[in-house]
């Protein structure tokens, strides 16, 4: 599975969607997806790919972190995956 | 109705090891948060706290109290001999004493211990008294112990609200005559290895330090330490020549059945409107306000928003502190802590800063009392506390 299939399979666990109902376009909101979801999926991210993800609840936008998207986000973990490479 | 009065106050916390070294702190606009020191602080991302520096437990008490005597335990007995001694011997003469103290993690730093006794270093074998020690009643019931208290002794636990409603407990037992006397207060001691790994789950936690109602606060930083009190009915304390520190005017608590996490103004508004209806003030007489003022996003706009709700054109006229910048986040002590710049405001006519403050947040527009102490002649007080669960307890107080 790439980073991108494995980040989708999360963010679709905790918005209890299937996989194919993910696409890289879709928000946090737009899948329903609260300030506990998100900070339930930084942990599950941080547990699969084994990085630590600079984020904090007080100040996302601050994060270095970018949670604007699911396309977004798969970036972001493919550069932490990168780094810890 | 029966009245209740403060007649002794005591503290260990990191602003002080007594109240008057913690009023001189406030009055300084001291910040107590530093570099974190424990074991295993290297596998831990939050490196910061407010401890009680230089802290030596074998300096105020035996081995052998030591093995019954967690650090919150400790804390506890600490702060209620600075009271008692205040309060007098004759405060607690009475089988009709008792005590109700706040808590969140307990013993947690027993269990932290013992849990890496048996987990990671693979012992079979734990000491004896592991369990009277970790209790989340050890506190009480070492206070009842040491001062021969036979009545009511119990704890609370509502996780940042604990304290608060612990004093509320207090209050409405002498008020409903269950007891004539009460130590109240709080004790937490969640600084070690475990209590900082579960709050870092939240992701909630400031990277530099406290600073509540700046816009460029990054969360919350805990503390440890204690306060306790006591409260006494007031014709008792009068009869007996105490020394009234204030009075303890009302309460409320409130729920707010909602998120587990997020807090709802309206909840909070309803804890103060319903503790300023008990103790039959009117808004307007409320010079003060000590605020929950966690440092979190969530926790300072919501409380601002309350704040407004209950007071109007006033809240622009109220001084609005959040001492936590100073001494951290006590968890389960906070609001007994907090409850000593209440006393400071009605007794010495000086507002504890909200220290760290640098950039103005319009959605917390309070006079917060930005870095520096203020005089200002105060009639009344509040003291809030809001805990997770949706749990709100606010205390009035009045010049005594």
């Amino acid at each position: 599975m790439t980073v991108q299939d494995r980040v989708i399979a999360i963010l679709a666990d905790q918005a209890l969607l299937d996989p194919s109902d993910v696409t890289l376009d879709d928000t946090l909101e737009s899948l329903g997806l609260d300030s506990m979801g998100l900070v339930e999926t930084i942990f599950a991210i941080e547990e699969a790919f084994d990085i630590t993800v600079p984020f904090n609840a007080n100040a996302p936008q601050e994060s270095g972190f970018d949670v604007s998207s699911v396309r977004s986000i798969v970036a972001a973990v493919q550069d932490l995956a990168t780094q810890r490479a | 109705m029966r009245r209740v009065v403060i007649t002794g106050a005591g503290t260990i916390n990191p602003l002080g090891r007594s109240v008057p070294e913690t009023f001189d702190a406030m009055r300084a606009g001291r910040c107590a948060i530093g570099p974190l020191e424990l074991e295993g602080i290297e596998r831990l991302s939050v490196r910061i706290g407010a401890q009680i520096a230089g802290y030596d437990p074998a300096a105020r008490f035996s081995r052998s109290q030591l093995t019954l005597y967690d650090p919150f335990t400790q804390f506890a007995l600490i702060a209620a001999a600075e009271a008692v001694a205040q309060a007098g011997d004759a405060a607690l003469a009475s089988d009709r004493a008792g005590v109700v103290l706040g808590t969140s993690g307990g013993g947690l730093q027993t269990q932290d211990g013992n849990y890496r006794a048996v987990y990671e270093a693979g012992k079979d074998r734990v000491p004896p008294l592991v369990v009277p020690r970790l209790m989340a009643n050890a506190a009480a019931s070492h206070l009842s112990m040491t001062y021969g208290i036979r009545g009511p002794v119990s704890t609370v636990s509502t996780a940042c609200a604990s304290s608060n409603h612990a004093m509320g407990q207090a209050l409405a037992l002498i008020r409903a005559g269950q007891a004539d006397v009460m130590l109240t207060g709080g004790s937490e001691a969640m600084l070690c290895f475990g209590g900082i790994k579960a709050w870092e789950g939240l992701r909630v936690m400031a990277r530099d330090t406290c600073r509540p109602f700046s816009a460029d606060r990054t969360g919350l930083v805990q503390g440890e330490g204690a306060a306790v009190f006591v409260f006494e009915e007031r014709e008792r304390a009068l009869a007996r020549g105490a020394k009234v520190l204030a009075e303890v005017a009302g309460f409320a608590a409130t729920s707010d059945a909602g998120d587990i996490l997020a807090p709802d103004p309206d909840g909070a508004a309803r804890a103060m409107r319903g503790a300023l209806a008990d103790a039959g003030l009117a808004p307007e007489e409320v010079g003060y306000v000590n605020a929950h003022g966690t440092g979190t996003a969530a926790n300072d706009r919501s409380e601002t928003a309350a704040i407004r709700a209950v007071f109007g054109a006033h809240a622009d006229r109220l001084r609005v502190s959040a001492t936590k910048s100073m001494h951290g986040h006590l968890i389960g002590a906070a609001g007994a802590v907090e409850l000593l710049a209440c006393l400071m405001a009605l007794n010495a006519g000086v507002i504890a800063p909200t220290v760290n403050y640098r950039v103005p947040d319009p959605d917390c527009d309070l006079d917060v009392v930005p870095n520096a102490a203020v005089e200002a002649s105060v009639e009344a007080v509040l003291s809030n506390a809001f805990a997770f669960g949706g749990l709100n307890a606010v205390l009035a107080l009045r010049q005594g």
